[in-house]
């Protein structure tokens, strides 16, 4: 059997493409089977995935803070995240919680873990970062109406700062 | 261990002796964990990367579950080796891409795996024979916990488990399982459990990963949701679930023993023939064949042989581990006549 693209070389690669419940057998050399899972992956990628998750339903306003909002410790901006669908390092679902929390909620149905934790839980990072993440997240939560959850925040942020 | 002493040997998750071995091939439980503050590898520069690798093979040389590994840094391998440990499902394709700075730990039963670098710092797996994703939790847990005192993880009380990609955060756990469904298949009744599975959150995929299609009826079942609930609770869930499948599957088997029963005695007999037989054949026509047979092999229409030998033949027919046993790069119809000869010498009673 010859390459369904090239027609020249032996089709060693079968592939079953299926759109919208149409099935499709191609049946590709090597070369052209490369060719083509590079394009498909181009097609279809998790970061467009992810990307399209976090664009419902959020008012302009938040987005143009959420464009200009920077992880300070690996330089990933949120947009770059969007782009490629993965975070630059753990500090980064500090910097951008406000936007994960609704995303994880999405992906997962909860964004809070139940279950093992390390037996060497690293000490809290920057309390300015703490501090600074829990006023964006009361805002939020205010913004929302989850008054409950708001209280709870404001509760912490006063700990936070008497212990400063 | 050197790689080439594997060539040899069966991993120990695919000898059939686990639970439901009829129709589950093997569990697999694999963990997602970074390094606290260190840019994960897509983002890190080359001198981070260089230091993740280190502290990570430091902190495995440390741990005593670990002590019967061999590290295989990916710098060190061809591409023959590097394609020989994906299918043998010791590490995945992305591993593979750039060799830079990664590396794999093996032990000598293939029961645990752990790639440094590759979409998280650490990806580690543990797999078990049938259907025994509990066994393969208790494991990897303590191999986790003592990895855990030598390296800071990157965990938050509240989101868990901290990971590249939003999608694995919180416990960072896959749970999958691999199903053989000839049966389902043949009735016409796969599309219907598949979309099932879907429906409550599962992934299907097929026999060698991601973005793998179903070949020779085999599926991967996996976890979608690694956030909100604990281990166990997935496990439980990924459990039940594979009970009901494995159950459909049984009871398709029986319609098709008795509706069809000459049927399927002729099309098993058949792909047997045809694999004893055949002295070109490609990997797809025999992963069909080996599926037939298999069938027939838990069906007791083939008795004289092992489901361990069918097993083990799904994974040497491959690419990569013809050339590893013939010890050089063969061509693709260099490849269809090695693979008909090993099958021949294995199937020859």
């Amino acid at each position: 059997m010859l390459c369904d693209i090239c027609a020249k070389n032996p089709a060693t690669v079968h592939l079953t493409e299926i759109i919208d419940d149409q099935m499709n057998e191609l049946h590709l050399c090597e070369e052209c089977a490369h060719q083509k899972s590079a394009q498909m992956e181009q097609q279809f990628g998790l970061s467009d995935l992810l990307a399209g998750l976090t664009e419902f339903e959020k008012p302009n306003a938040k987005k143009e803070v959420a464009v200009s909002l920077k992880c300070p410790n690996c330089g990933l901006g949120y947009t770059d995240f969007k782009k490629i669908g993965r975070l630059g390092c753990s500090e980064c679902y500090t910097t951008f919680k406000r936007y994960l929390a609704p995303l994880l909620k999405k992906i997962h149905g909860s964004n809070l873990h139940v279950g093992k934790s390390p037996f060497k839980v690293a000490v809290s990072t920057d309390k300015k970062m703490d501090l600074e993440s829990l006023r964006s997240e009361l805002q939020r939560a205010v913004e929302m109406e989850e008054f409950e959850e708001a209280a709870r925040i404001r509760d912490q942020i006063r700990r936070l700062e008497k212990k400063e | 261990m050197q790689l080439a002493d594997l060539v040899n040997r069966t991993s120990e998750w695919l000898k059939s002796t686990g639970p439901n071995s009829d129709i589950v091939i093997s569990s697999r439980i694999r963990l997602a964990r970074n390094l606290d503050k260190v840019p994960f590898p897509h983002w890190a520069n080359k001198k981070q990367s260089e230091n993740v690798l280190l502290s990570v093979e430091e902190a495995v040389a440390k741990t005593a579950e670990l002590k019967n590994t061999t590290t295989f840094r990916l710098m060190d391998l061809d591409s023959i080796d590097k394609q020989f440990l994906i299918e043998r499902h010791m590490m995945s394709l992305e591993l593979a891409q750039k060799s830079d700075h990664k590396a794999v730990v093996i032990d000598e039963e293939e029961t645990i795996a752990i790639m440094i670098n590759e979409e998280d710092h650490i990806r580690m797996q543990v797999m078990q024979s049938g259907l025994n994703l509990f066994e393969a939790w208790n494991i990897i847990n303590k191999i986790d916990s003592a990895l855990s005192k030598e390296l800071s993880f990157a965990f938050l009380a509240d989101l868990g488990y901290l990971t590249a990609c939003p999608t694995n955060a919180g416990t960072g756990m896959r749970g999958s399982v691999m199903l053989h469904l000839p049966a389902l298949v043949m009735t016409n009744q796969i599309n219907r459990v598949l979309a099932a599975i879907a429906k409550l959150s599962f992934n299907t995929r097929g026999l060698y990963g991601e973005g793998t299609q179903a070949h020779g009826n085999f599926f991967q079942v996996s976890n979608q949701v690694s956030l909100g609930h604990s281990e166990e609770e997935i496990i439980e869930n990924i459990n039940g679930l594979i009970r009901q499948i494995v159950e459909q599957e049984n009871q398709a088997r029986q319609a098709l023993l008795s509706e069809n029963r000459l049927l399927l005695e002729d099309r098993v007999n058949r792909s047997f023939a045809l694999l004893k037989s055949a002295h070109i054949i490609s990997s797809q026509e025999t992963i069909d064949l080996l599926s037939m047979v298999r069938l027939g092999c838990d069906l007791e229409m083939i008795k004289n042989i092992g489901r361990k030998t069918l097993n083990e033949l799904f994974i040497l027919i491959q690419p990569a581990h013809l050339q590893k046993i013939e010890n050089k790069k063969l061509s693709s119809n260099e490849r269809d006549f090695k693979r008909a000869e090993l099958i021949r010498k294995k199937l020859a009673i």
